[in-house]
């Protein structure tokens, strides 16, 4: 490993220590009454089109993304740039169908997916099935953005063994855990203006010098191997790696907003109309993203692998170090602090995000559902707090005692899984035609036959289908939510049927989905 | 409701728009090649970056248009 990186290590600890002081000073920001649980864990549902846009997009597009996805265009070109058609596909779902989910749970005052489908269809189960999802989908996401943390640190030169060597992550948590405690959801919005402004003065600043410095993008294709360079065409029979790249595109943009830190973005916005703004504002994100990726190839380019003082780095860290090494390669070290800060900070975000998500779903629709039925508001909130705190804890053991691997393929699983809510959450937001026990009994199909098909191909996102002597590879989830969908279709008048009882009460009317 | 409501909150046409979107990028046969460059850009790059930006301006104008 190099040594340390003095001048970048001060300009990195430095705004660290500043959007530390933010976090907290957040408290007072729009200032609301934080014992309430829409207060903490939805900042009062107060934020306007811009506060949602750095909001959003600082809680999509993650720390994680920001290495992974170039890291995936270094080591296999082209199939990385799925990462663009999907983040193009994501908004006409956040256009046509979340508008009318913002308003429906502000109306009923619904603060989680579990919420809405609890008052929708009536069935505390289902929502319990939503809520498990959530979490379990979530958890392996936290945990991977401390991955994010643990590739700059290791960049900034800071090395050791055992206990010294995490200590920088330890830090880093536990100022997390203690600003979103006390802040609940103005902090990270707060953090991700700060961090939005980083990463886009990175992001424009390279992708103008590091092709000047390397000769122009001609040049840098150049040294793309030609395998590399293009999606390869499918032979006779299959729709080969064509299939899966569309497949990815949509079914990652299906999931997406399923999420339960999507969904805590979403519903923090003060309107509708600040959500539909939204879609056609945060292509932005898009946009810099698929600059991002551009990265990987630069890195190909600048032949930062077979550079000696990054040879360590690889080695730790695999195709994950490909951007740190190219911005250490290209950028003096003030700038590289910069960088890096904003990938650190990048992490803390959409962190923060997922576990106040995640404490949302446990308080409301677990907790509260099958524990303490009649809680204070107050007693409501301060559980959050704690379970915000229990599921960070939980990511940080994880990615301490646990190989990065497995999150990696966790957080795989978790997209096929979180993607069996789809029928449910954006269905329902359309129709009640759905029988409560037809969409549990779809649900646990369609995370049957998803988690059965990753563990059969590897813990890879492709399933080759066979079809009448066709092959058709593709996204799983895809796949799955289609077998789920059925299922919930054929049983739903069986189970209407056999049901002597009436549908149980659907809260909410049709005027509820309508500003 | 009233029309203003129904307007909102219920189908329009212009809503047809977002279909240009996904057929434009979920179809790799259509930009799956190097050819014609731009400033030293492979095709399969650029023309799924230059989506990034049709679309947002599709949003943009489905927005203005149903939205009041």
């Amino acid at each position: 490993m190099q040594d340390v990186n003095w001048i970048a290590l001060t300009i990195f600890v430095l705004l660290f220590a500043m959007i530390t002081w933010l976090g907290f000073a957040a408290a007072h920001w729009r200032k609301g009454d934080l014992d309430l649980l829409h207060e903490w864990g939805l900042g009062g549902r107060r934020f306007g089109t811009v506060i949602t846009w750095f909001l959003v997009g600082g809680d999509v597009y993650t720390a994680y993304t920001f290495i992974a996805v170039p890291a995936l265009a270094f080591g296999q070109g082209a199939v990385a740039f799925f990462a663009v058609p999907y983040t193009i596909v994501i908004y006409p779902f956040l256009f046509l169908v979340f508008p009318r989910l913002w308003n429906v749970c502000r109306k009923h005052g619904y603060v989680t997916s579990g919420d809405f489908v609890r008052g929708r269809f009536g069935n505390r189960w289902l929502a319990l099935a939503i809520a498990i999802t959530g979490i379990v989908a979530t958890m392996p996401y936290i945990a991977l953005q401390l991955v994010g943390i643990q590739v700059v640190v290791g960049a900034l030169g800071i090395s050791g063994h055992g206990f010294a060597a995490d200590l920088p992550l330890i830090i880093a948590f536990l100022v997390l855990a203690a600003f979103t405690y006390s802040s609940g959801l103005r902090a990270p919005a707060s953090i991700a203006i700060v961090k939005d402004i980083l990463i886009y003065i990175t992001a424009f600043t390279a992708i103008i010098v590091i092709p000047v410095e390397l000769g122009g993008f001609g040049k840098i294709f150049a040294a793309v191997p030609a395998q590399k360079l293009l999606l390869p065409v499918p032979g006779p029979n299959t729709t080969g790696a064509y299939g899966s790249y569309a497949t990815l595109a949509l079914g990652s943009a299906l999931a997406l907003f399923l999420y339960p830190h999507s969904l805590t973005g979403i519903l923090s916005a003060s309107s509708g109309h600040a959500i539909r703004r939204n879609a056609a504002m945060l292509p932005g994100y898009s946009f810099m993203l698929g600059l991002l990726a551009l990265f990987g190839f630069f890195a190909i380019a600048a032949g930062v692998s077979s550079l000696p003082e990054y040879a360590g780095g690889f080695k730790q860290f695999g195709n994950n170090f490909a951007v740190p090494a190219l911005l250490l390669h290209s950028f003096p070290s003030w700038f590289v602090g910069i960088a890096f800060a904003a990938i650190g900070i990048g992490a803390l975000v959409p962190a923060a995000i997922m576990s106040i998500a995640a404490a949302n779903l446990y308080t409301r629709n677990i907790h509260r559902e099958f524990i303490n039925r009649n809680p204070s508001d107050r007693q409501e909130s301060q559980m959050a707090k704690w379970v915000s705190l229990v599921v960070k804890f939980g990511a940080l053991i994880f990615i301490l005692f646990v190989p990065t691997q497995y999150a990696i393929q966790l957080q795989l699983l978790g997209g096929i899984w979180i993607i069996q809510t789809l029928p449910s959450v954006m269905l329902g937001v359309y129709t009640r035609w759905f029988n409560d026990w037809a969409l549990l009994l779809g649900w646990a199909a369609g995370t049957f036959a998803g988690t059965t098909m990753a563990i059969a191909v590897n813990l890879k996102p492709a399933y080759p289908l066979a079809l009448g002597g066709y092959t058709f590879p593709g996204y799983i989830a895809v796949y799955t939510v289609i077998l789920n969908l059925l299922v919930t279709v054929v049983l739903t008048p069986v189970f209407n049927a056999l049901s002597a009882r009436h549908a149980p009460a659907d809260q909410t009317a049709a005027a509820d989905y309508f500003a | 409701m009233n029309s203003a409501q129904k307007k909102r909150g219920g189908w329009s046409w212009w809503y047809l728009l977002f279909v240009l979107q996904f057929v434009a990028v979920l179809w790799p046969p259509f930009y799956n090649r190097a050819e014609p460059r731009w400033i030293g850009i492979p095709f399969f790059y650029w023309y799924q970056m230059l989506w990034v930006i049709v679309s947002a301006v599709t949003t943009a104008v489905i927005y203005l248009a149903t939205d009041d």
